[in-house]
């Protein structure tokens, strides 16, 4: 069966949609993703959109839940690379895709994950600082 | 009626139609000289037609119309089906109303997308949804 390759970068996962998706192969990638979020313990997924030339309800609704799925497996989502008539198209038909962060391409969206889970790293870190007996 | 300089009709049967019906309406509105943003809306309007069609209508045919009215160009989309048909059209044109597993989005979602919409629905003989769009 046809499937989108899921590449591993350190801690991330990077998905690049090249193709022109049927509803089943879009279902199969939040599938293989959240495996392979567990599988690799991944703390990240990046997910680029560029070849996309439209995101309609379903394709849409497919991002938030993988963002969602990634949220509870610990892992941050970002999507980079909408085109620009993707994005006015999307808002119109009634999509804001809330709760999926997005930058503009590849390079930014790494660098706000990097941020994100360093951020992660640090408010766990201090707050183990202060829990009982932390002090050192 | 709007003259309709060419037109030609492709199934919609499974969701690989929905990807060729995607497809043929992008290069149809390349061809009317649509902008990137209309061909986007037209498309994605289609999309959203074309999954509910193989969804809710059991299956269907789209009918694809090249317009021509004088200087004005555009493109008309016809989807029927033979389904049960939607028993409460306003209500399934309302945002966020779902019967399946979608968002709800589809019907409401496309009549912004296009300049006009209409949708004619019989509770067990079928669905026709019209969208046109104008350079």
């Amino acid at each position: 069966m046809e499937r989108i390759p899921i590449l591993r970068m350190g801690n991330f996962l990077l998905v690049t949609i090249q193709v022109d998706m049927h509803d089943r192969l879009a279902m199969q990638l939040q599938e293989d993703l959240t495996s392979r979020i567990a599988k690799d313990q991944a703390r990240g997924v990046l997910i680029d959109i560029s070849a996309l030339d439209i995101v309609d309800s379903f394709i849409g609704r497919m991002l938030a839940d993988i963002a969602g799925m990634s949220r509870v497996l610990d892992a941050q989502t970002v999507v980079v690379g909408m085109q620009p008539a993707v994005a006015i198209t999307l808002v119109e038909l009634g999509l804001s895709l809330r709760g999926v962060r997005t930058a503009l391409d590849v390079e930014r969206g790494m660098q706000l994950l990097e941020q994100s889970i360093g951020d992660q790293t640090f408010a766990t870190r201090a707050h183990e600082d202060d829990g009982p007996g932390g002090e050192s | 009626m709007d003259p309709v300089a060419k037109a030609d009709a492709l199934p919609v049967r499974g969701e690989t139609d929905v990807v060729l019906v995607r497809q043929a309406v992008r290069t149809w509105s390349v061809q009317q000289g649509f902008t990137l943003v209309d061909q986007t809306k037209m498309v994605t309007a289609a999309s959203e037609i074309a999954r509910n069609t193989v969804l809710y209508g059991g299956g269907g045919t789209v009918r694809i119309e090249a317009l021509s009215d004088g200087g004005r160009k555009g493109l008309r989309l016809v989807f029927e089906d033979h389904g049960p048909g939607i028993p409460d059209v306003d209500l399934a044109m309302r945002d966020g109303y779902s019967t399946g597993t979608g968002l709800g989005m589809g019907l409401g979602g496309a009549r912004r997308l296009v300049n006009d919409f209409r949708i004619d629905s019989r509770p067990g003989q079928g669905t026709k949804v019209t969208l046109t769009r104008w350079r």
